[in-house]
């Protein structure tokens, strides 16, 4: 059985209840151990361990910093292309939207490079929207020989492919593909993809063991909170990652908890809105469950937000971050994805860093190495 | 003093560059170790631009033998790489192998290590190994001709301490080249320990690093080291379940033709 298959035979209302019914004694239960099972994340997300947060806070950092040190490592998203096959109602990029659309071509790619080269930055994220025909494996072919030469490390996040795609992929120098399920309600994921391939919710279930076949060294996952409830939609994710690295024991694995943000056409309004406290338990809570796993944050988070949580719990972040294609270069917000908040430069985000005693590490990869 | 492929060291205690709050906190804490030998994973260094990195240029200026190592490789091949790499980059023959294809513990692959080593011999590296506190493998490594072993006390990062000591006791007993212990040191009295068990050096990164006071954590490991050792040419009294009278059956003895 696939994995994607064996989670969903966890049906989501089961799993809610399951959530919504632990207990302060099921959350010390959890406090007190020292490997944490999959329902002990239930009840460190649960609403019965709000009270607990800053206990679970104080053991998030002490686990951080035993086993990734005083460092954070830094990245950025590079945007090439916002055209996008699929109608999703919460997207910028959304297909009926009408915003001017673009591909970078080879010159407006180097210039970016350039751009970002110049900031510091080793390690990027190229993120298209998910347009099999016009920014799928032909256009990246073209563009990688002019972006991998140029960093340490190399992360995509565009539509789900086949493993051979993946295999393709690593060929051409790409170390890490992140696919958020974005939800794990399939009903409703239904509700929000409205059309094109993104319609298709087992296929895009499957990729994260597609990923691991191919031997993509790391693997991204997460729902985008604000789609369904952030405490199943969290559960699942969790269970996604637990039995992925039970079966891919040689990709590294990383979550994120993007928040829906605003975005050109207004978007949609969250679904049980995870609060900001909320979200930093949250993070505490994968920390205690899985010491290891990489835990990133994005510059959709404010800047206070940010500054006070990085040094708990996270390993990676973005910074200086645009979300349109050529955006380095040629600012335009026109174009954008959707709304940053934390809009500072790379040296106030790497102070802020350093008054917080966190080493920012700009290189964490050998170009070569898996 | 430590000797490694014909050269000696004066200092027991290595160390590492990672998981510092600053280049400078490393830099003081290493200094303070009296560490001679440091470690340094090639993945973190810009390679692109090596005369860039605030790290290198730190232990560059210190009176050190740097010890590459080859951190993240997942294979024989993506080590021999990054050896080569090593060695041009740094201009130095000196290489800390480690191949940990396993994420979560960071656990070193037996079969490509050896692999690895058999090949990085023969194109001379001085090969120190990263691997599992196995007595068999550490005999293979030692005869594939590497300058040491280095087994492991437990996990990496885990300062859990010498978790494997029967076998590290077997490897010390059996070993022909220096056996240094890394990984799992959590504490000075950890270091002592191995020290005292005979091991010739040992490895500290992690305990250093994310101590309170790295500075002063560095000092306590280098007298710990040195106490080990100390304690070990000394003869350390065999340890006994029961009580032992000082001058036992003499009378007795005495009294038999």
């Amino acid at each position: 059985m696939t994995i994607a298959n064996t989670l969903m035979r966890y049906q989501w209302d089961d799993v809610t209840l399951s959530l919504y019914g632990k207990t302060r004694a099921d959350v010390q239960a959890a406090l007190a151990k020292s490997a944490l099972n999959w329902e002990d994340f239930l009840a460190l997300i649960s609403p019965a361990a709000e009270p607990c947060v800053a206990t679970m806070a104080q053991r998030a950092q002490t686990l951080t910093r035993h086993r990734f040190g005083n460092t954070v490592s830094l990245f950025v998203p590079l945007y090439l292309s916002n055209l996008c096959a699929n109608e999703c109602t919460y997207c910028g990029f959304t297909m009926s939207n009408r915003i001017k659309r673009t591909r970078l071509n080879l010159e407006e790619i180097q210039r970016e490079v350039q751009a970002i080269k110049a900031m510091g930055f080793d390690s990027v994220l190229l993120v298209t929207g998910e347009h099999e025909t016009k920014a799928g494996m032909a256009y990246f072919e073209e563009v990688l020989p002019v972006i991998t030469p140029h960093f340490s490390a190399v992360a995509m996040e565009v539509q789900p492919l086949s493993e051979q795609d993946y295999r393709q992929l690593k060929q051409w120098g790409v170390n890490t593909v992140l696919v958020y399920q974005e939800t794990y309600h399939a009903a409703r994921y239904g509700q929000y993809h409205l059309r094109g391939k993104k319609a298709d919710f087992h296929w895009r279930l499957h990729t994260p063991e597609r990923l691991g076949q191919a031997g993509i060294n790391k693997i991204g996952l997460g729902a985008l909170l604000g789609l369904s409830d952030w405490r199943t939609d969290s559960a699942f994710t969790a269970l996604h990652l637990q039995l992925l690295q039970q079966q891919y024991w040689q990709s590294r694995f990383s979550v994120a908890f993007p928040r829906i943000r605003p975005c050109t056409g207004g978007g949609i309004a969250p679904v049980n809105a995870i609060t900001d406290k909320q979200l930093v338990q949250l993070i505490c809570a994968y920390r205690l469950f899985q010491p290891e796993v990489e835990l990133t944050l994005s510059t959709r988070e404010s800047s206070h937000f940010r500054d006070n949580v990085v040094p708990i719990a996270i390993n990676t972040i973005s910074a200086a971050s645009q979300t349109q294609p050529g955006g380095y270069s040629a600012p335009t917000e026109a174009l954008e994805q959707f709304a940053t908040e934390d809009t500072r430069s790379v040296e106030d985000v790497i102070q802020a860093m350093q008054r917080q005693h966190l080493d920012p590490v700009w290189h964490d990869w050998l170009p070569g190495f898996g | 003093m430590l000797n490694l492929a014909n050269t000696s060291f004066r200092s027991h205690l290595l160390t590492g560059t990672g998981k510092f709050a600053s280049p400078e906190q490393m830099r003081d804490a290493i200094s303070a170790s009296n560490s001679q030998i440091v470690t340094l994973a090639l993945k973190r260094l810009n390679i692109k631009d090596t005369n860039q990195d605030p790290t290198l240029a730190y232990l560059q200026a210190m009176d050190i033998t740097l010890l590459p190592n080859t951190a993240g490789a997942a294979n024989a091949e993506e080590a021999i790489y990054a050896a080569n790499l090593a060695r041009e980059l740094l201009q130095t023959p000196w290489l800390k192998l480690e191949i940990h294809p396993d994420q979560r513990y960071l656990l070193p692959d037996p079969v490509e290590t050896l692999k690895a080593a058999e090949t990085l011999v023969k194109e001379g590296f001085n090969v120190l190994p990263y691997c599992s506190a196995d007595p068999v493998l550490c005999k293979r490594l030692e005869e594939a001709g590497c300058a040491a072993v280095m087994p492991l006390g437990a996990p990496i990062g885990s300062n859990r301490g010498l978790r494997t000591r029967d076998f590290l006791n077997i490897i010390v007993e059996q070993a022909n080249v220096p056996v240094i212990v890394d990984a799992g040191i959590g504490s000075p009295s950890d270091a002592c320990a191995a020290m005292e068990l005979g091991a010739d050096g040992v490895l500290v990164n992690t305990a250093i690093a994310t101590a309170r006071h790295p500075t002063d954590m560095a000092v306590a490991f280098a007298k710990a080291v040195e106490c080990g050792r100390q304690a070990y040419l000394a003869g350390t009294a065999s340890r006994q379940r029961h009580a032992v009278a000082s001058s036992p059956f003499t009378t007795f003895l005495d009294t038999l033709e």
